[in-house]
């Protein structure tokens, strides 16, 4: 009897280090960790050439200048090849004006789709699904975001998900639902019974000693 | 190849670092920052202008060899 071997891949998780690729792109041949230093956006699309994936570009792209103010860079991918992604970018902008300043994975050989989990055989079983990777400076898996084939993606979640994350490593704080940069934020809640007896004596706006905000 | 044609040229951002190369820029942050690409473009890029022969690789710093410099007279 024919032995099936079958590798088992641990998934990408928060809080853990990015799976390390080198992959053809249209900006040529990179490695994840050119991207070191930066926070990266790692999103997937099903295929080139195709609606929705045209208006989440065009969203990305206008988007870009914002992302990179607060030093992201956005990298695609789908598993067409380079060519393909080459004539779709060019033929976005022909068709629409609007220039893809980012680089796209041709993951013809889906070596990252895999790595990263980004095929979803409930939705299909050789495109990749509308996955989001919210990778931090330091090469960190921060989020994780996965969209049906059928649903575009929203560009103001994705900026909120870096600004809310951004302050948090700069601020020690976590926020609340609905976030949105200058609102109040969340202050950690204490951890001993001391430091919730102290907490409501801080000046902070509480509901209650495990639920504090501030103004930064 | 993004820094070099199949030509064996250098394309437009090929030629823009071996330029800051030759000036004296080193490290792929000073590349980045005086020729305006992005850093992870710079860092591929050396790393395809040194697999060319048309750059050289020190610790962190890079610098440009004969050939290299000869592309961009």
């Amino acid at each position: 009897m024919e032995e099936v071997k079958e590798q088992i891949i641990s998934l990408p998780r928060l809080g853990q280090p990015a799976p390390a690729f080198e992959a053809v792109t249209t900006h040529g041949v990179l490695k994840l960790e050119d991207f070191k230093g930066s926070w990266l956006i790692l999103f997937s699309h099903p295929a080139d050439f195709t609606p929705v994936c045209t208006t989440e570009f065009i969203a990305f792209a206008e988007i870009y200048p914002e992302l990179q103010k607060r030093g992201v860079e956005l990298l695609g991918l789908s598993v067409d090849s380079v060519s393909s992604h080459i004539a779709w970018v060019r033929n976005v902008e022909e068709k629409t004006g609007v220039k893809i300043p980012f680089p796209i994975i041709a993951d013809l050989n889906k070596e990252v789709s895999i790595i990263y989990g980004m095929i979803h055989p409930g939705q299909s079983k050789t495109e990749t699904v509308r996955c989001v990777f919210i990778i931090d400076d330091k090469q960190v898996i921060r989020t994780i975001l996965y969209y049906p084939l059928t649903t575009g993606r929203n560009m103001d979640e994705i900026l909120r998900i870096i600004d809310a994350l951004q302050t948090t490593d700069a601020n020690a704080v976590a926020t609340p639902a609905n976030w949105r940069p200058s609102e109040m934020v969340v202050v950690p809640p204490p951890n001993t019974q001391e430091m919730a007896e102290e907490r409501l004596k801080q000046g902070y706006e509480c509901v209650d000693w495990y639920l504090c905000k501030k103004k930064l | 190849m993004a820094c070099i044609s199949p030509d064996g040229k250098p394309t437009e951002s090929g030629t823009k670092m071996l330029r800051a190369l030759k000036s004296g820029l080193g490290s792929a942050e000073e590349i980045a920052q005086s020729t305006g690409l992005p850093l992870f473009r710079v860092r591929s890029g050396l790393r395809e202008l040194t697999q060319a022969g048309l750059a050289n690789q020190k610790n962190d710093k890079y610098e440009v060899t004969d050939k290299g410099a000869e592309l961009i007279e």
